[in-house]
């Protein structure tokens, strides 16, 4: 099945075109790394595809289900109200600065989108979180604040959060790029054991390493469009585009 | 010198007796400060998210609003509360399927009803903006979090950025709050039994000047007290950050 489809998103803010008719499908189970340069709008696609932006124009599709069909600005039809709520939290995300509610524990900012969003009970909602922390390696963490926690267990209890909604797509915007180099492993490792149990994930990095080893798919964005696509040991090591090769001298250690 | 010994020493005397009086309307300042500041509160939260609505017509009216009550003065808007509301609300609805809004607490002339009232439209003009800047002092990631997770835009007002927010408005707030306690001397204009108006009748009907001083100690305790809770208060909130 295909997970997320997109036809010709296009998103400008004001004058400038951030994102320009890009076109991607991603099959169910797909890891799929998104790299390039800086203001290339990889994050203004991802938040697109989850609503945190409108596009101007294009089609988004969540399996293989019209969510939005937008053009000239104006939405030209969409799913119905509980088909478009229900589409959209088949989408999890993840950000590059954690996000967590500070004035919430651990647990509590778990279980707080299951309860207020799927009427979760309580205890049931507490259980899941039980399972989710274990297995982000957290489990201890569950009546601490999140400001008593590091960068790295941040990410993992955000990653943990996104997961109670039980989505079937995981969207990650640069992850691991706010934590020092020594806590980038531990969130690295709960994203590939993710990858490992199937989970359809878009992943925008920078870490080679994780590519290279877990996703099927790179892409490769310039200036608001795909420039180039591939499986990471094509990609990386024969570039077809100029703009990738000069982008992957820059990034990768020579 | 002898004389004004003499008339100290008998004035003092007297104040003993006045204190039941006072006492009495130190509540009524009491009460109508605690009960306009923290309608205020609520009120102010409406309007600081009126004003940052997408809904132009929304942002507009709640402008119009602050703009309206900051711009008037108190007193008049107090004078208006109490002896035209009623008016107008009579000319409304008596008679009408709605004659009880007419005939409820805001056309009995309750001096206390319409300087609450007054006071609570007033006070959540200006808590507005300190509202306002609170919430949008939390950072953007907080609400596109919780709208990633599903929530709607109100759940993560109400559950996320607004009880993170009430922290950083606490000391503006309290601030308020001791101001309020001393401007609400102002309801003497609708011979409310607040203390100052008390204070005004004890020392017209009695002749005694000097119970301005008992007056002024009580309004520089209650200041006092209530700034000490609230510094307390504030410091266990920063503890928990
Ligand atoms: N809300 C916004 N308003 C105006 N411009 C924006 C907004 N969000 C992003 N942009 C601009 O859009 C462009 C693309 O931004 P985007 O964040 O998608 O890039 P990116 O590829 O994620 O870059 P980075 O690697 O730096 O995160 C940038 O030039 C950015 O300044
Ligand atoms: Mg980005």
């Amino acid at each position: 099945m295909v997970m997320v489809q997109t036809e010709d998103l296009c998103k400008s803010f004001g004058e400038l075109h951030v994102l320009r008719d890009v076109s991607v499908t991603v099959q169910q189970g797909e890891v799929i790394c998104i790299i390039g340069p800086s203001g290339a709008g990889k994050s203004t696609f991802l938040r697109s595809l989850n609503q945190l932006e409108t596009i101007n124009s294009g089609k988004i599709f969540i399996e293989e289900q019209l969510l939005l069909h937008r053009e000239n600005n104006a939405t030209i039809a969409r799913a119905g109200k509980d088909d478009f709520k229900s589409l959209l939290l088949q989408m999890g995300m993840v950000f590059q600065s954690f996000n967590l509610f500070p004035h919430k524990t651990v647990l509590e900012n778990i279980t707080l989108a299951p309860q207020q969003v799927k009427n979760t009970p309580k205890a049931q909602a507490n259980e899941l979180a039980g399972v989710l922390l274990e297995k982000v390696g957290l489990a201890e963490k569950a009546g601490e604040y999140p400001s008593r926690l590091s960068g790295g267990q941040q990410q993992r209890v955000a990653i943990a959060r996104a997961l109670a909604m039980e989505p079937k797509i995981m969207l990650f915007d640069e992850p691991t790029s706010a934590l020092d180099p020594e806590l980038v492993g531990d969130v690295l490792a709960v994203m590939k054991q993710l990858a490992a149990e199937g989970m359809t994930m878009l992943v925008v990095s920078h870490e080679m390493g994780f590519a290279r080893e877990v996703a099927d798919k790179v892409l490769f964005m310039a200036d608001g469009i795909v420039a180039e696509e591939g499986p990471p040991e094509v990609l990386f090591t024969n570039p077809q585009n100029p703009r990738t090769r000069q982008f992957l001298n820059s990034v990768l250690p020579q | 010198m002898q004389g004004f010994f003499e008339w100290f020493q008998v004035g003092w005397d007297k104040i003993w007796g006045w204190m039941p009086a006072l006492m009495e309307s130190t509540a009524v300042t009491l009460e109508l400060t605690a009960a306009s500041v923290s309608t205020a509160v609520v009120l102010g939260v409406f309007l600081a998210l009126g004003k940052i609505n997408k809904n132009g017509v929304i942002r507009r009216l709640s402008a119009a609003y602050i703009f309206f009550f900051r711009g008037t003065p108190l007193m008049l808007q107090l004078y208006f509360v109490y002896y035209t509301l009623p008016d107008i609300l009579h000319k409304l609805f008596d008679g009408s399927s709605l004659e009880f809004i007419a005939t409820g607490p805001l056309s009995m002339q309750s001096r206390f009803f319409a300087a609450f009232l007054a006071f609570s439209l007033n006070i959540a003009a200006y808590l507005a903006e300190i509202i306002r800047a609170a919430i949008q002092s939390i950072p953007k990631g907080q609400m596109e979090a919780a709208r990633s997770l599903g929530l709607t835009y109100g759940q993560g007002m109400r559950l996320i950025v607004i009880p993170q927010a009430y922290r950083r408005m606490m000391p503006p707030v309290c601030n308020e709050f001791v101001m309020v306690l001393k401007d609400t001397s102002l309801v003497a204009i609708i011979a409310l039994m607040d203390l100052t108006f008390q204070t005004k009748q004890i020392a017209a009907l009695r002749s005694s000047e000097l119970v301005y001083i008992p007056a002024m100690i009580i309004y520089l305790i209650l200041s006092g007290v209530f700034t000490l809770i609230f510094n307390k208060l504030e410091k266990k909130l920063a503890a928990h950050e």
